[in-house]
């Protein structure tokens, strides 16, 4: 921006502001929660309407599996929040190496998932498929709900493993450092909602018995 | 001295380019301007349509289907290209930073994204009346099942609406933060104008409503392209839920629309009656609890659709809550007349024309509020006649007061007052002859989206087709007038025009990209205490 007089307002919208990008990230975060507001709703509806077709679709969900992404997303959320107290301290080397982990742990994550998907689309059970248009309507709406929700949690997973290498470039280039790692303090609340949403989708569809 | 040399915000960069992709959320604002401009001129070339349809009873101009198609794309320009985003995205953002003493709002960069977002997503919109099978003919409230049978583009058009979603979220997230971190030091919450108030809480309805309608309108598509039953009972989904879940969302989303036109009322009345603003912090707070009220009322839509009677008395309930404090704004405005020297100046005129149709209005949505009267007025006229007076009435009037506000301000020109002045007689009874038999018929029975009635209507249809002609007549000539005052030689306008008490009258007029050539100071005893400045 040019400025032509020299005049500059002590409250510039031009000011490297931390609090105010963190306060932006929270706010964004609260409509995240609330897109998978409306997705739980719907899910409880149908949870309620069908208890047991509910109850035997979630049989056919691989639970160690579930378990291991579980483990997966809560240890790269540690890992990232420790990077983000690396560089606190001005050891940029260290927090890339936090936020590398981070991603290759969303990597492991992403691959568990399409072994679980695969799995799935292999018995016919993706919308439209043949096994799936026999299925009881309950437990259609399950399978469907469990698609639905855990593709747009993976959407989640990816948008969030971008987000993280950029913030590793730019750490890399000196942009973020011991005075200004508000990026990553951010990337670090993106990871942690992702986590939190998954920890409610885990049991959801498969613990709840 | 810089004041003299400064260059406005007009002149620091020319050209197309330092247009679309400017930062400046004042020229980030003038694109919103043009662009809603443009669309809302479409939506009334369609309600002029409808109204020469139902002119006479029978067929007259256009088919069952293409009426249907006519009142939806009408409904959703109106509704998400124009009423949702006009004042918050236009004068928010041109006049929120100043206003606050500031240069810019907290994200100059999303500012921009949130207007790119907002042409992709109306592009997306108007594409369905060239591509595929036409455009969607279930009306802007896209109600399953019909949504997920019609052969028409539904999914193009929800698509549209989703992104266009995004685009209110920016805005809202950018303004909280913008409140919360830019003001001018001394500029606390309670001497923040009330414009700003109002955009705080418009803000936060933005934020936290609009994901729900983005997931249920996804939840559609999903609907639609894999077949599977959640809101098309054939198929074992269930319709009231859709229901449910859209007016979670579009409930609020009224008050997204008319919260802003309100600060623009708070603003208006001070300046053109030279006094303080009657209970400021009952207007600020009364912001607020609409904001949070309105959240626990969708259920007022539904009242036919088969709810419990116990969920249709609490939804009744709440609804008649929102009334008070919206009361409470308009005893208070009414209130800062008293007593004061009343400058009788178009934008004056535009905020009184707002407060006499908004409380029609407003007292008309108590008779839908109530369960019994609401029973035999759903989806009649009265309805269209009521979101009409509150939506157009109400905001549109209000934005029209605005841009007749700070034309001065934005431009550095002005438009010929008298010729404003009789635009707005024109205007304001075109918009009564309109939609005040609406009201009429309604009562009588007549049901709203069809393109034929029974010949006892005929004489309500015929004088609002009358009034939609004078209407229209108004409009083009009081944006003629405005278009005209660009032209000719440039009057002296000075900083403070209407003599205004808030900050961006201490600026000079077109602003200089940096908002102010001075500190801003801020009035003492409060930001509408004329008595202590002037």
């Amino acid at each position: 921006m040019e400025h032509h007089s020299g005049l500059v307002l002590p409250n510039s919208g031009h000011n490297r502001d931390a609090e105010a990008s963190k306060l932006g990230m929270w706010l964004f975060l609260f409509t995240e929660f609330l897109l998978f507001g409306g997705l739980f709703i719907v899910y409880m509806v149908y949870r309620m309407l069908n208890p047991e077709a509910f109850l035997t679709a979630s049989y056919q969900l691989n639970v160690t599996l579930g378990a291991m992404n579980t483990v997966v997303l809560l240890v790269s959320s540690m890992t990232i929040a420790m990077s983000i107290t690396a560089i606190q301290q001005g050891n940029s080397k260290r927090s890339i190496q936090l936020l590398v982990f981070t991603v290759a742990a969303s990597l492991v994550f992403l691959v568990i998932k399409y072994f679980e998907w695969s799995a799935k689309i292999h018995h016919g059970l993706f919308p439209g498929m043949d096994v799936f248009n026999r299925l009881p309507h309950g437990e259609g709406l399950f399978f469907y709900l469990y698609f639905f929700m855990t593709g747009l949690h993976a959407l989640h997973i990816i948008i969030g493993a971008i987000f993280i290498v950029v913030v590793i470039f730019r750490t890399k280039n000196g942009l973020l450092n011991a005075d200004n790692y508000s990026h990553t303090e951010n990337a670090g609340l993106y990871w942690h909602l992702v986590d939190m949403i998954w920890i409610y989708l885990f049991p959801l569809f498969y613990l709840i018995h | 001295m810089a004041a003299t040399t400064e260059l406005n915000f007009f002149q620091v960069k020319k050209g197309l380019f330092s247009w679309i992709f400017s930062v400046d959320h004042k020229r980030v604002g003038l694109l919103y301007l043009y662009s809603i401009m443009a669309f809302f001129l479409v939506g009334v070339i369609l309600g002029v349509l409808m109204r020469l349809e139902l002119l006479n009873p029978g067929k007259d101009l256009m088919e069952a289907k293409t009426y249907n198609q006519v009142f939806t794309m009408h409904g959703v320009i109106m509704i998400f290209l124009f009423i949702i985003p006009s004042i918050p995205a236009v004068f928010g953002n041109f006049f929120l930073p100043i206003m606050l003493g500031t240069d810019d709002v907290a994200f100059p960069k999303l500012n921009l994204l949130s207007w790119w977002i907002y042409v992709v997503g109306a592009l997306m919109a108007l594409s369905t009346l060239l591509f595929g099978d036409g455009p969607a003919d279930t009306g802007w409230t896209f109600y399953a099942p019909y949504s997920v049978r019609t052969g028409t583009n539904v999914t193009m058009s929800v698509l549209a609406a989703f992104v266009l979603g995004f685009a209110n979220i920016l805005t809202g997230l950018n303004f909280i933060v913008t409140i919360h971190r830019l003001r001018t030091p001394g500029m606390t919450f309670f001497k923040m104008p009330l414009f700003a108030w109002a955009l705080y809480a418009t803000s936060w309805i933005q934020l936290l409503a609009t994901p729900i309608i983005g997931i249920t309108l996804l939840m559609i598509v999903a609907e639609r392209v894999l077949g599977v039953g959640l809101f098309d009972p054939s198929i074992g989904g269930d319709p009231i839920l859709y229901q449910h879940l859209f007016w979670i969302y579009s409930h609020p989303a009224v008050y997204i629309m008319a919260l802003p036109a309100f600060g623009i009322i708070s603003e208006l009345l001070p300046t053109f009656t030279h006094r303080t603003i009657f209970g400021y912090k009952a207007i600020a707070f009364s912001s607020l609890a609409i904001a949070f009220v309105g959240y626990f009322v969708w259920g007022h839509h539904m009242f036919t659709t088969g709810m419990s009677g116990a969920a249709r008395i609490v939804f009744s309930i709440m609804t008649f809550l929102v009334a008070i404090p919206t009361a409470i704004k308009v005893f208070n405005w009414v209130a800062t007349l008293y007593k004061g020297s009343i400058d009788v100046q178009p934008p004056l005129l535009y905020a009184l024309g707002f407060i006499f149709q908004f409380m029609i209005g407003g007292l008309s949505g108590l008779v839908l509020g109530a369960l019994a009267s609401d029973v035999h007025l759903h989806d009649t006229y009265f309805v269209v006649g009521h979101f009409h007076y509150v939506m157009f009435g109400g905001t549109g009037f209000a934005f029209f007061g605005a841009l007749h506000y700070w034309y001065p301000k934005i431009w550095g020109r002005m438009y010929n007052k008298t010729i404003a002045n009789i635009a707005f007689v024109i205007f304001f009874i075109g918009f009564n002859t309109l939609y005040f038999p609406m009201l009429i018929s309604g009562l009588m029975g007549m049901p709203r989206r069809y393109y034929d009635y029974l010949p006892e209507f005929h004489l309500p249809n015929m004088i609002s087709t009358y009034g939609s002609w004078i209407l229209a007549t108004g409009l083009v000539l009081m944006l003629g007038n405005l278009i005209a005052g660009f032209f000719g030689p440039k009057p002296e306008i000075g900083r403070n025009y209407w003599g205004g008490i808030t900050l961006e009258w201490q600026t000079l007029s077109p602003p200089p990209l940096q908002n102010f050539d001075k500190m801003p100071e801020i009035p003492k005893g409060g930001p509408y205490d004329f008595e202590n400045n002037y």
